[in-house]
């Protein structure tokens, strides 16, 4: 994660005052309809404090009120402006970073000069020269020349396929690799940039499109800001009935306490944010709607290989034949393995030096060996030194091996097979010409943590799905280990894009992270598709999210990025509305006590005047915004719990103590106030 | 007394959950189009009634449809109503020869009516003929509870269905609403209050000289059946000017417990028949107990505030200073208390008591209890799509504080939800205040007080609030018959009406469309933390939006009683 702990160096907050004072033009604010509303009343009580000023009547209640409420406003841009300003240092450190394929691209203006040119930075209408061996950066069109493309990571198909310049067969696409042959291509797409670019937009809030919850949201706080204006101006008209004046500065005061600023002012940066947390996480989202709908995920389809499983078999356990000790099957398992180059090869390996308390890094060969390499035909590997053969197979590749030699298979050992079959591992087993010695137990290693995680999603009531193509029998075997709630064995496009649509019937939300162009249908088809940077063209066109790590466990913290942006939203909400309580309880007594001395009962912060009261209210509405910032940028602590006792404890931090927090705080404030002897 | 009152009042709320519950479970049965144990007698009358109207029972409306015939009923039905008042004077069973009714009030009545508002700023014996009281008001009783009826059945189905813009056919669950509930159920209540000593006749008013040697005259009429439907269908006009207090509607203090228990029968049944039609009866539970609770909360405020009594009344040797006028002597205090509050937590509007002489706390719970839509029971119907609205709102910020996008019963909520939700839960607190506002600020309105200042304001607040929340009952010490609260309270009722209506109807008619999520990633709608925090969001807004106006109106009542004074 870059740029975590330098939120608050000058580098970001001098920018972001800076913005917080350009985004007072009414222009710009008009997207944000309450801060604008408290800029309309921050102008309104300045007007009146300056034609106070030159009717010679006290003004300096009014500018005091017009004052704070500057701040208010200046509070909020200052906020939208250091996420803004933070997205912005990442999106630019991730533009300078990658470091992706490399295209020769031909200089604008000339023939055939051609500059080396990262395929991230290729344009629409660049011309690229590909020749042999080389990848094809980007989606395009051959203009000259004539190849021979391996296609196979789009179709699967093996057999390479010709291109050519005129004709229908054109076009070429990103990710595929020419065989032999020099083509000009003329780039169609320009990925990287578009990438990149919808990111930083949807970080510069001027640009930024709105997701449908926040768009909910800010309907709900709108309409409770009118009902406020309405419960304003028709308290002005009662009092004027009973013939309690109440001042416009006061109305404006009272009306910007109600209205929900702290949720309002804060909520363009909670957005942002998200965006941010997101890429620190190196991931690119081309949609902030699929960021929301991550939150949202309850199903997640995860590949096991690579996700689930660290991808390799690993040799997990000597499983010696009867006679035959751990310690002699590990060392001629490991003489068997010494040459072999192969993760699963060189796990034996590691395996037999613990087992034999090795310590060496390097195992010499014994003198005069010769090794016998994996060969499809015999579908062994070993080593021969003088006249001992010793060799490690699959079981029926060594059941030949032994049947010729004439040598006993113990039935223990056909047991172990079966037992390790049976788990979902693999078995090796290790001979040599005259005795069996055991079984190798190679298995699908889980990543580490990722049982932790698995069991936190379903925690908070996500379902797992693993994707294999392994037999069923072994796919049970590692989904129960790993802790998946379900999983789809013998898995091809067809039968994911299936799955996909049937939980989507049953109204699940799903997420599926892909990379290959098979993966295109079901990437198309799920709510929320990551595709890996790595992936193919077509892949990362069906997705709404790019991991350019290529990681696929960022999809858990990706739904958890999803749910945080909810969560602050909904927190914030709750705060703002919840502190209402008190500042009526200091305002309402403050306008009437004058008129009607026994509301003073409802005085209940004793606060000393209802200049003070108001004012204090007026501060407090207004420091809270910057004290919030690091809340709303952080995000509130996303714990994978029950949902009930999530909802409870957001409710007694942000909604009990949203109610108790503003009248010790308005109390205080009072208290300074009074001190200052800005209370009149 | 207190004892005993409390006994009554536990036993009453007990009877009213089972009731309901039966009710509840009929009622889903009934609009599910299952057979009942009364089918085979209304079946055939359901079925020939179709025939009658031309209507096809199988034809499923989208939402615009439904509303368009929903809003086509209820203008057909004004104009009808306003026609029949204004023409009574020519028109039979008019024995007393009562004049046609004025065209401001006749505009009031006859929304008023259609919007089961039931407002009355006038004597209904003193001048409506028996043939305007029994096909105009006592037909509008069942025909405006049996709409409000309709649309919450509507909205039940959306959250039933999914992937479909059908949201069911609104003539049929009108006349299922009349036939199979009201219908029946007014008639073994008015044979009821007959037995207990209400008037059921077609006779000229009775005039007598009383002890005293004055003449008196004692209004007649065809009561009993009008006043079981004004009950059941909570729309609260009386039959005759003091309501509920009447001896001819309300005899004896049996046929009180019986009325209180109607007020709230078919309104407490709701969440019953919701449970049952969603195939979740503790999500009915929940919507019940939540409802029961605010009701009980306003309850003990209301009891706690008139036995409190008066200061000023202790002073005058009155006995703990329970204040007496106002209220009939045959029900007390607690009693009136008890009807008040439930009268004005369903949209009833029905009264016992004259409600101006309550204690100012318990008023602030009767206002209350209307301003914040009529929700707690509420009216038929309209009372448990109110509760929707505010469901959706409370799943809508559990939604985000859980971190989901918020659904409600597996429907997600999304910004047309939210525009409706917003619609139906914060225009009519506006409307409500803004015109308390424009009637305090304007001679027109602030001619008609008889109190002015702070009462005065608590009376007007009071009659919009009735108004928009469709309550109809009254503070009486306003004189609101005149041409300026005839009109806007005319606008109250009616905007009330549709911006409940036709919001719950677009929000039924997008959800219904949706897909619905698994049972499993649900948040529980059914457990005590869901059922506190409803509870809580709709204090709380009623609380925020009210609190200033309530603050100058009774709360300074309040403390200017306390503090032993008058105006």
């Amino acid at each position: 994660m870059i740029h975590k702990r330098v939120l608050w160096s000058s580098k970001f907050i001098l920018p972001a005052i800076k913005q917080a004072f350009i985004k007072l033009n009414p222009l710009f604010l008009w997207r944000n309809i309450i801060m604008f509303v408290v800029e309309v009343g921050a102008a309104a009580t300045l007007i009146i404090a300056a034609m106070h000023f030159f009717a010679g009547i006290p003004y300096n209640f009014d500018l005091y009120i017009s004052i704070w409420l500057w701040f208010t406003v200046l509070f909020a841009n200052f906020a939208e402006s250091l996420a803004e300003g933070k997205g912005k240092a990442q999106a630019e450190s991730l533009k300078h970073g990658r470091s992706d394929v490399y295209a020769q691209r031909v200089k604008p203006d000339t023939e055939s000069e051609v500059e080396s040119v990262p395929a991230l930075m290729l344009k629409k209408g660049d011309i690229v020269i590909i020749t042999d061996g080389m990848m094809i950066p980007s989606d395009g069109e051959i203009i000259e020349g004539v190849a021979l493309i391996d296609e196979s990571a789009i179709t699967g198909e093996s057999a390479p396929v010709v291109r050519e310049a005129g004709g229908d067969k054109t076009g070429v696409t990103g990710g595929t690799k020419v065989l032999s042959g020099t083509i000009k291509v003329e780039i169609r797409t320009n990925p990287g940039e578009t990438f990149i670019d919808q990111m930083i937009g949807m970080i510069e809030s001027s640009k930024r499109q709105k997701t449908p919850n926040e768009v909910a949201l800010e309907i709900f706080l709108i309409s409770s800001m009118i009902l406020f204006i309405v419960v304003i101006i028709t308290l002005f008209l009662f009092g004027v009935y009973l013939d309690f004046k109440i001042s416009t500065t006061v109305l404006i005061a009272l009306l910007v306490c109600l209205i929900p600023t702290t949720i309002g002012g804060l909520l363009p940066a909670i957005g942002i944010a998200g965006m941010d947390r997101l890429l620190s996480y190196n991931v690119i989202a081309l949609n902030g709607r699929a960021v929301e709908a991550a939150g949202d995920v309850n199903v997640v389809l995860l590949d096991k290989t690579g996700t689930i499983t660290l991808g390799n078999r690993l040799a997990t356990e000597f499983i010696a034949a009867p006679g035959i000790t751990e310690k002699e099957l590990a060392r001629f398992a490991m003489l068997s393995s010494l040459a072999d180059d192969t993760p699963e090869g060189r796990s034996i390996v590691i395996l037999a030096k613990e087992k034999l308390q090795i310590h060496g890094r390097d195992i010499r060969s014994p003198v005069g060996a010769k090794f016998i390499g994996f060969r499809a035909e015999t579908r062994m590997s070993g080593i021969d030194v003088n006249e001992v053969q010793i060799r490690k197979g699959a079981v029926d590749a060594i059941e030949n091996f032994v049947k010729a030699r004439k040598i006993i298979f113990p039935a223990e050992v056909r047991q172990a097979v079966e037992r390790v079959a049976n788990e979902g591992g693999t078995p090796l087993v290790v001979v040599d010409q005259k005795t069996v010695y055991g079984v190798v137990y190679l298995k699908d290693v889980l990543k580490e943590g990722i049982r932790d995680r698995l069991l936190q999603l379903k925690n908070i009531g996500i379902i797992s799905v693993m994707i294999t193509g392994d037999n069923p029998l072994t796919a049970a075997a590692i989904a129960a280990e790993a802790g998946v709630s379900d999983f789809i064995a013998q898995a091809n496009p067809s039968m994911k894009l299936k799955r996909i649509k049937k939980y989507q019937q049953d109204g699940y939300m799903v997420a599926m992270i892909g990379d290959g162009t098979n993966d295109v249908p079901a990437l198309a088809q799920a709510d929320v598709a990551v595709a890996m940077n790595a992936g193919t063209q077509a892949a990362r066109e069906a997705a709404n999210m790019i991991d350019l790590d290529s990681t696929p466990t960022k999809l858990l913290d990706i739904v958890e990025i999803g749910k945080q942006i909810l969560i602050t939203r909904g927190a914030l909400t709750t705060f703002s509305i919840s502190n209402d309580v008190a500042k009526y309880f200091a305002i309402i007594p403050a306008l009437f006590v004058e008129k009607c001395s026994m509301l003073s009962v409802l005085n209940v912060m004793h606060l000393a005047s209802p200049f003070s009261a108001i004012i204090s209210a007026v501060i407090f509405n207004a420091i809270i915004i910057p004290l919030l910032i690091p809340l709303a940028l952080r995000g509130v602590q996303c714990q994978q719990v029950s949902v009930e006792y999530l909802l409870k404890r957001n409710l007694l931090i942000y909604g009990l103590g949203g109610v108790l927090l503003p009248f010790i705080g308005i109390k205080l404030i009072d208290m300074l106030v009074v001190w200052l002897g800005w209370g009149l | 007394m207190l004892g005993t009152w409390l006994f009554q009042i536990v036993t009453l709320l007990f009877l009213l959950t089972a009731c309901a519950f039966f009710l509840g479970e009929y009622m889903a049965k009934v609009f599910s189009g299952e057979r009942t144990f009364i089918s085979p007698i209304l079946a055939p009358v359901e079925n020939f009634l179709y025939k009658l109207f031309g209507i096809d029972p199988n034809e499923d409306m989208n939402w615009k449809t439904f509303a368009m015939n929903v809003i086509f009923f209820i203008f057909v039905g004004m104009i009808a109503l306003f026609f029949l008042l204004r023409m009574q004077d020519s028109l039979p069973l008019n024995l007393n020869n009562f004049k046609a009714i004025r065209w401001d009030a006749a505009i009031n009545a006859a929304i008023s009516f259609v919007t089961n508002s039931d407002w009355q700023p006038y004597k209904s014996e003193a001048v409506m003929s028996y043939l305007t009281r029994m096909l105009g008001m006592g037909l509008q009783n069942f025909l405006s509870a049996a709409t409000g009826m309709a649309v919450a059945v509507a909205l039940i189905n959306a959250f039933v269905r999914k992937n479909t813009p059908g949201i069911g056919n609104f003539w049929v669950y009108l006349t299922r609403s009349i036939i199979y509930v009201l219908l029946p159920l007014s008639i073994v209540l008015s044979l009821f209050l007959v037995s207990q000593g209400s008037i059921a006749n077609l006779n000229p008013y009775v005039h007598i000289k009383t002890l005293e040697g004055k003449e008196q005259i004692i209004a007649q009429g065809p009561a009993a059946p009008q006043i079981a439907i004004k009950q059941l269908g909570t729309s609260g006009g009386g039959f005759f000017a003091a309501n509920s207090a009447h001896p001819y509607e309300n005899p004896t203090p049996i046929t009180d417990y019986v009325n209180i228990l109607a007020l709230l029968l078919i309104a407490a049944a709701f969440p019953f028949a919701f449970g049952a039609l969603i195939k979740d009866r503790s999500q009915g539970w929940a919507i019940f107990i939540a409802m029961m609770l605010l009701f009980i909360i306003g309850l003990w405020f209301v009891i706690w505030s008139e036995l409190h009594g008066n200061p000023l009344l202790t002073k005058l040797g009155i006995h703990n200073g329970v204040n007496m006028e106002g209220k009939e002597v045959r029900f007390g205090p607690l009693a009136s208390a008890f009807f008040a509050n439930s009268a004005t937590a369903t949209s009833a509007g029905a009264a016992s008591s004259s409600y101006d002489s309550l204690m100012p706390l318990t008023g602030i719970v009767l206002i209350f209890n209307m301003a914040i839509g009529e929700v707690i029971f509420g009216g038929v119907g309209s009372g448990f799509i109110g509760m929707m609205f505010y469901v959706m709102l409370t799943m809508f910020l559990i939604g985000l504080m859980i971190g989901r996008s918020p659904e409600v019963y597996g429907k997600k909520l999304e910004a047309y939800e939210m525009i409706m939700i917003v619609s139906a839960l914060f225009l009519p607190c506006a409307l409500q205040l803004i015109l308390s506002a424009i009637a305090v600020s304007i001679s027109a309105g602030t001619s008609s007080l008889g109190n002015p200042t702070f009462h005065g304001l608590s009376e007007v607040i009071y009659a919009y609030a009735s108004g928009v929340g469709n309550n109809g009952s009254a503070f009486a010490g306003l004189k609101a018959d005149t041409p300026f609260y005839n009109l806007t309270i005319a606008f109250a009722m009616l905007a009330g009406y549709l911006i409940t209506i036709i919001p719950a109807l677009a929000v039924a008619g997008s959800i219904t469309q949706k897909n619905s999520s698994p049972l499993a990633t649900r948040f529980p709608t059914n457990r005590p933390l869901f059922i506190l925090v409803l509870v809580g969001i709709i204090f709380i807004i009623g609380a925020l939006t009210f609190f200033p106006a309530l603050v100058l109106g009774p709360v300074v009542e309040h403390l200017y009683i306390l503090s032993g004074k008058t105006f």
